[in-house]
Formats: C-alpha cells, structure tokens, sequence
C-alpha cells in the first residue's frame, strides 16, 4: 500500500502528464492525499476523496483518481471535482479555489451506492456496450462514460448497443 | 472514530447536521470552520457509517440534496440546505459575527 509520500508522488506525476497544476493550498492538499490514501486501503484503490466510493470497482472506475471528470472540470473551473489537480490561472490564483458542481450524474452516485460487493459481477461478455449517438464511440462497461472521450458528448447521449437487436 | 458525533458548541439555536466523508479535504474545511464559529453540530461521516446506515442516511440525504454530494449542511430539517464549502453562506446562515 503507497504511503503518503508515494501517493504525493503518483499525483505530481500524473499532473505533468496533462500539463496541470497540483492544488496550491498545502492544508486541503494533505487532506486529500491522506483522503487518496486511506481510500486505497480500504477499496484497494484511490478513488476521489471527496466522493463516496461503493468499493465495488465496477462501479466506481470513473471515480479512481485521476478521475474520468477531472479534464471537463478543469476546463470549465478550472480544478477538478476535490481541487487536487488545477489549472495554471488557479496555480498562480490560488484564492480563486473554491468548490465546483458535481459532474458525476447522481444516478450513477446512486447506482454505486446500493451495489452490493458481494452481488455476482457481469460474466465479460454481459457487459452492456454503449454507443455514443453524436459519433458512434463504442463503449463496453456497466454505466454509460461520464463524457464521450471521442466527441466529448454528455452521458445522456449514449444509448444502449444490442450487439443482437434482433433475438 | 465514530461515523456519527455530536459536536459540542457555544451556539445551538439551530439544529444543524452536517453530511461529510472522513477522506474530503472540503469536508474538513467545513467542519473546522463550524468549530471555529463554535456552532452545536451533529457531524456523520457517511463513509464510516455501516451498510445499513449508509442506505437509510443516503435516503436522508437525498432528499435535501438529490445531487448526493459532500459537504452538506441541512438546518433545522431542511429550512436551510448548504451543498458545498460555501463559506460566506455559512457564516451568513448560522454566525451572530456582522
């Protein structure tokens, strides 16, 4: 299990690799790589710390930090959902940090918390498969991405895919 | 720790209860400031309730905030709904400082 400081690291690297900033005020920072780090023992992984994880990864996969929001909030905030990772204008900004919107649609909050962890998971090929209806992206997994990663289309635009419509 | 405590303070004229996660940076941003005004409070750590509990305060929850998110402040059941570290809000709602 990572500590503190490798958590730090993790974040640092992941936050060059998209040109980021990591959060300039050093209180709320611990707080949330210590958040990272007590998820990651308890789930097995580090989901956001300011969302409730359901510990079945399923359904918590857009929520492991990096999390599958964080480009669309930066963009239009500015800093991700927890304000971990931030934008240059809030780096050299910092009071300009404050709280955002929650992006994840609360159905899907709601699907990951009354996931049962022992409930039999999808055999690989009942995984449902969702099409982008803006470009046609494919996507196989439980719930429809957050943002398309192709068009960058919203959640609601994807339908479900039956592979054998007629059966 | 416990998933649920009541925070003592000098200033109880409101029933507030505050929805938070024991990991949320924001989270503790809000709980120290409600200390820091020394406002009575009843604190729940949803991330440490058990399986049960998270099921009957989600519905709690939701009812007062559909979006499921943490912080939230609800006053006196629900005549005030603070979502988010909304500081001035805060102070406005539930502080005698001008």
């Amino acid at each position: 299990m990572r500590t503190e400081e490798d958590m730090m690291e993790y974040v640092e690297e992941k936050a060059d690799e998209k040109g980021y900033f990591i959060c300039p005020d050093d209180d709320l920072l611990f707080d949330l790589i210590q958040g990272l780090v007590d998820n990651e023992g308890r789930y097995g992984y580090p989901s956001c710390p300011c969302r409730q994880a359901s510990g079945v990864k399923l359904y918590d996969s857009d929520i492991i930090c990096p999390c599958e929001y964080m480009d669309a909030d930066v963009e239009e905030y500015g800093m991700c959902y927890c304000g971990l990772f931030v934008s240059q204008k809030i780096n050299e900004d910092p009071d300009e940090l404050k709280p955002i919107p929650e992006r994840r649609r609360p159905e899907v909050i709601e699907a990951g918390m009354d996931a049962e962890p022992t409930e039999d998971f999808h055999s690989e090929e009942d995984i449902p498969v969702w099409r982008c209806v803006v470009c046609g992206y494919l996507a196989a997994r439980e719930l429809p991405p957050p943002i398309c990663p192709i068009c960058k289309a919203k959640a609601e635009r994807f339908s479900r895919f039956e592979i054998n419509p007629g059966r | 720790m416990e998933a649920i405590r009541n925070i003592h303070g000098a200033i109880n004229e409101h029933e507030v209860k505050l929805f938070a996660l024991s990991t949320c940076g924001w989270c503790k941003k809000t709980k120290k400031l409600l200390e820091e005004l020394d406002i009575e409070y009843l604190c729940i750590d949803f991330d440490l309730l058990s399986d049960d509990d998270k099921k009957t305060i989600k519905e709690e929850l939701k009812e007062f905030n559909p979006a499921i998110s943490f912080p939230t402040i609800i006053i006196d059941q629900g005549e005030e709904v603070i979502v988010g570290f909304k500081e001035d809000r805060i102070r406005d709602v539930l502080s005698h400082e001008d």
